[in-house]
């Protein structure tokens, strides 16, 4: 009896049924009790908090989760024994934690699009903020989509070689400390926060340009400082996933080292990469702190030139909207609007990001089967 | 094989990216989607031949306003743009004497060190701080039952010292016989971060009732916060979210809320922006003014009759000689705009600011005429 | 660099080095101490903008909660404050996070049915795809007015703990809000390091525990925990580095203020991360370089846990 059994043998709602090698000599809760209580539970304290008339879905689940597990774990100790009644205890517990998980991310993600759909339309994406006085219910985010574009763009184009170069050293040429230090240093590097890598780009201009100079392409290179390390963590590990046997047969027809990189292993985990890439670009394209620092967060106009000028970006123009939020009257309600709409722009891009990033990788990947 | 695959992907994005780029507008408020979006009126503007950027930097305490000179002066005026970098007050104000901006955006007026900095910049020509924006400071509060208090300045400044703590206090309820003042804690609410509307209530304090309020005046809260917020907006919230709470706040953000008037001579104030306006007037212009210089010296112990003392003055700060003609051209237009009448207005409607008397903005277009540029 | 040393792969016959082999080969190399060289160029550069500043302070850097350097002559400036916010708010958001993120692990690898588990891993891993600025604005918008009641309750009746003693902040964005919300950003990451070395657990291990009649409990405590806990471990500190050096989401929901205070319900406290976001669009005079001198801290402070974490990592690897 392998535990693969036992895990799939757990697949019901609730909780699992207990182990065989147990119930041969003690009595056990029939597999259906745990949802059953369950949702007796939840229907005897919505019933008691309707009654007191203080019913909230929060309270309501938090109470609905406590009875259950004393209600289990009495239920457990009379029919069972007690250790099952831990292991019940525990099992309740560990589903309340991966329910908990869950709270934040629906609430957030059903608050941004309850809230965001309401101004999120055709002119809101196609406009910029060019002369829309805060009372105004006018404006859209179209300039921080293209200054978004511009500065990840530029910030992919530095770090895709930087960081498949690195990746290659590391896997296919690297040896002895260097190939440690990088190793470990890209590690590292992965921990840096984001608002330090603002700071050091707002270090490096003070020293070439002098103070006060902010622009996309500063935005681009603190984004870049982030995007690089992720970008050969995960280059690596696709790299090293290509069979050494391809390798071989490369070299076995004569072809050199760096061809059979670029003709070979570089397809062949072409998918990986891509996938790799795109993760770590929808990492940084929610990135706000270094570019208030660097790209500024007054621009109200269209602006695609990284080397000259303010440039807004889809995460800065809601932090921006945010501070604008406690204006009085209308002008406060329009700039919650604009935040939460921007909010809901910025999260379909990441989420579709993501979801080209896991096609990619589902339908390019290469057939590895030995 | 593969790899040119992914270049069509790739090929088909830049595209994608080119076609987006096609159809966004900088046009936001002539779409019509904007319906309350009746932009204030411009007056007459004297618009710049040809138009030009005009720079400037500084107060964020003046943004709303901007956005409102800004947009009616750049609709008035062809091809004419003003930038304005709400940087803050300090670095407005080395920016300009820097060189970088044509003008400042300033809640302080040039202190003498400055001015001979700034002198430098201007061609050695003066320069020279126009109160162009009155942003009024309420004293809101939320207390069941009550919408107006009268307090003098001696026991706002308790309160804010912490030294009056419930709400039933003798000392409020003897300049408040009629209202119903419960037995309730009392919660003062500052800003945490560093301000000019900190900066100018602490001064307020500190002249109108000194022997109550013995902290030092800078930006920032001079003692430990029982309830400290960011920004006006924070403020706001936290005097509404609260129970028995009271704070300071730049008037454009009060709203709902009740608001305290202001004790000064024998009355107490409301808080208009025609009183907050009295102010200036009321006060005597700083002594080390050179001739066309206008910074203030706000009289906060005025006893004169409905003058509203707490308020923030904000100044736009400006050469009277650019190097530039353009730079004296845009200034000199845009400066004129903001203390017309209808710039006033404007920022009054968008921000909340206390429009200029008219013996003010005379005194003040007297000045901005004579703005030139060396030749 | 001769492509000869190349452990991993076939061999090629010296003096063989094809030019495009040493060109590609110089490039990779290249890339890698690039990255090198750009780690090292965040700490100088931090450094040298850094010392003007400090050299003109006249207060004490480490042990000052003032911060008032936004002039040319004068500055007065400390980080004390500062260090115990960041380090509270991270603190916070780790003992609320570990024990939630050993529970989604265990329950993703050993609960939950075999065919949804990969599903539900990629959906705790989108927590960490909503960008900072979003929860940030959820927090601010809409979380801290759910969670203030849920705060009075806690002052009625734990108030006589020091944490939690009121008066409860009337707008409920307090140290505990913003501890609240970088627990649920750094769940994801404890989660997906925990799930690793859940799933390292070798079977024989488990096998063994079930045959003695151990319950799925017993089995956990006996054959998991106890080979998982350097992970977990591991994962938490990683967790740390990225609470500690988190901005957004403090930013926008804190209130700050530059005090030392235990009080998790009022306002006040600020961490280095969000003062250098609020404090840089105004900052003047020595402010800039003030603002970068906080920034080397956090580098510093980040970079010591991140290392320490892959250290622990690291160590179990040779276990194995």
């Amino acid at each position: 009896m392998t535990t693969a059994t036992e895990n799939t043998a757990t697949g019901a709602a609730g909780d699992g049924p207990p182990l065989r090698t147990a119930s041969m000599h003690t009595r056990t809760l029939p597999g259906w009790f745990p949802p059953v209580l369950l949702v007796a539970c939840a229907a005897v304290v919505s019933g008691a908090l309707f009654a007191l008339g203080s019913f909230h879905p929060a309270s309501a689940t938090v109470l609905t989760a406590l009875v259950y597990l004393i209600a289990i774990v009495v239920a457990s100790a009379v029919v069972e024994n007690g250790r099952k009644a831990t292991d019940r205890l525990v099992t309740g517990i560990v589903y309340c934690c991966f329910v908990l998980a869950m709270v934040p991310l629906v609430s957030l993600l059903t608050t941004v699009v309850v809230n965001g759909v309401r101004r999120f339309d055709l002119y809101f994406l196609s406009v910029s903020m060019n002369g829309v006085i805060p009372s105004m219910d006018a404006g859209g985010v179209y300039h921080a989509i293209v200054g978004t574009l511009v500065i990840t763009g530029i910030a992919t184009a530095i770090s895709v070689p930087v960081g498949l170069l690195t990746a290659i050293y590391v896997v296919e040429y690297g040896r002895g400390r260097l190939k440690a230090a990088i190793t470990f240093f890209v590690d590292v590097m992965t921990g840096i926060p984001s608002i330090v890598a603002g700071l050091f780009v707002v270090a490096l201009w003070i020293m070439i340009f002098g103070p006060g100079q902010t622009n996309g392409l500063a935005g681009a290179i603190s984004l870049s400082v982030l995007m690089i390390p992720v970008v050969v963590r995960s280059s690596e590990e696709m790299l090293r996933l290509v069979p050494a046997d391809l390798r071989e047969a490369s070299y076995a027809l004569g072809v050199p080292k760096w061809l059979t990189i670029v003709k070979v292993v570089l397809p062949t985990a072409v998918a990986g990469l891509t996938t790799g890439i795109m993760l770590a670009l929808a990492r940084v394209i929610g990135e706000t702190a270094p570019l208030i620092l660097t790209a500024g967060t007054s621009s109200t106009r269209i602006n695609a030139n990284p080397a000259e000028g303010q440039m807004m970006s889809l995460p800065v123009f809601i932090y921006q909207q945010v501070r604008a939020m406690g204006s009085s009257g209308d002008a406060g309600v329009f700039s919650e609007e604009r935040a939460w709409a921007a909010a809901l722009t910025l999260i379909l891009v990441v989420m579709l990001l993501f979801l080209a990033a896991r096609l990619v990788s589902r339908f390019f990947s290469p057939k590895l089967g030995r | 094989m593969k790899l040119s695959k992914y270049s069509q992907f790739a090929g088909i994005a830049l595209v994608g990216t080119l076609a987006l780029s096609a159809c966004g507008s900088d046009n936001a408020t002539g779409n019509g989607n904007g319906d309350g979006s009746a932009a204030p009126q411009a007056g007459d503007v004297e618009c710049v031949e040809g138009g030009g950027t005009l720079s400037g930097a500084g107060a964020s305490s003046q943004e709303n306003a901007m956005a409102a000179w800004k947009a009616v002066w750049e609709g008035a005026c062809e091809g004419s743009v003003v930038e304005y970098d709400a940087v803050g007050s300090g670095a407005g104000r080395s920016q300009f004497i820097e060189g970088g901006v044509a003008f400042a955006g300033s809640d302080a007026a040039l202190d003498e060190a400055e001015t001979e900095d700034a002198t430098e910049r201007c061609n050695g020509a003066e320069v020279v701080n126009l109160p162009a924006y009155i942003a009024p400071i309420a004293v809101a509060f939320n207390l069941e039952g009550v919408d107006s208090l009268n307090l003098t300045p001696e026991v706002i400044a308790d309160i804010f010292n912490q030294e009056i703590t419930n709400w039933n206090d003798d000392a409020i309820a003897e300049a408040n016989p009629d209202a119903d003042l419960p037995d309730q804690e009392i919660v003062p609410v500052n800003r945490s971060d560093e301000s000019g509307t900190t900066e100018n209530f602490v001064a307020y304090l500190a002249e109108a009732a000194p022997d109550n309020w013995p902290h030092e005046v800078s930006g920032n809260w001079p003692i430990d916060p029982v309830e400290a917020a960011q920004g006006s907006s924070g403020v706001v919230n936290a005097i509404e979210g609260g129970e028995g709470t009271i704070g300071y706040v730049d008037a454009s953000h009060v709203g709902e809320l009740g608001t305290v008037a202001v004790g000064v001579g024998e009355e107490f104030v409301e808080y208009s922006p025609e009183a907050a306006a009295a102010i200036v007037d009321a006060s005597q212009p700083r002594e080390e003014n050179t001739e066309n210089d206008h910074a203030i010296d706000l009289d906060y112990t005025t006893e004169e009759a409905g003058v509203y003392p707490i308020v923030l003055v904000s100044y736009h700060v400006a050469c009277m000689e650019y190097e530039e003609q353009a730079d004296a051209d845009l200034v000199k237009s845009f400066l004129s705009y903001v203390i017309s009448e209808e710039g006033q207005q404007a920022a009054a409607d968008e921000a909340g600011a206390a429009p200029l008397s008219q013996e003010t903005r005379d005194a003040l277009t007297g000045t901005i005429e004579q703005i030139s540029a060396a030749s | 660099m001769t492509t000869t040393d190349s452990s991993a792969t076939a061999r090629i016959p010296k003096g063989k080095r094809r030019l495009g082999d040493v060109v590609f080969a110089g490039s990779a190399r290249g890339a890698g101490i690039l990255i090198l060289l750009i780690l090292a160029g965040v700490a100088t550069f931090l450094l040298i903008q850094s010392v003007p500043s400090l050299m003109a302070n006249t207060g004490n850097f480490l042990t000052s909660t003032e911060w008032d350097p936004n002039t040319n002559e004068e500055p007065r400036f400390g980080v004390a404050a500062l260090i115990f916010g960041t380090v509270l708010a991270a603190l916070i958001a780790l003992v609320l996070a570990t024990p939630v993120a050993i529970g989604i692990a265990l329950f993703i690898v050993y609960y939950a049915p075999r065919r949804l588990a990969a599903i539900l891993g990629y959906v705790v891993d989108l927590l960490a795809a909503i960008p900072s600025v979003v929860y940030g604005l959820w927090g601010v918008v809409y979380l801290v007015g759910e969670l203030r009641p849920f705060y009075g309750m806690l002052e009625t009746y734990l108030g006589w703990i020091p944490l939690f003693a009121g008066p409860v902040s009337s707008t409920g964005r307090t140290m505990l809000s913003a501890g609240l919300v970088l627990a649920v950003m750094i769940l994801p990451i404890i989660t997906a390091m925990s799930r690793d070395v859940f799933q390292q657990v070798p079977q024989a291990n488990r096998e063994a525990a079930l045959a003695l009649g151990a319950t799925r409990w017993e089995m956990i405590r006996m054959a998991v925990l106890p080979f998982g806990r350097p992970g977990v471990i591991g994962g938490a500190m990683l967790g740390m580095g990225r609470a500690l050096g988190e901005t957004m989401a403090v930013a926008m929901i804190l209130s700050p203020s530059l005090v030392i205070s235990p009080f998790l319900l009022q306002s006040g406290n600020q961490t280095i991360a969000a003062h250098i976001a609020l404090e840089y669009p105004e900052a003047s005079g020595f402010g800039v370089s003030a603002l970068i001198a906080a920034g080397l801290v956090l580098f510093a402070i980040t970079l010591a846990v991140n290392m320490g974490a892959r250290f622990v990592v690291s160590r179990r690897k040779e276990f194995v």
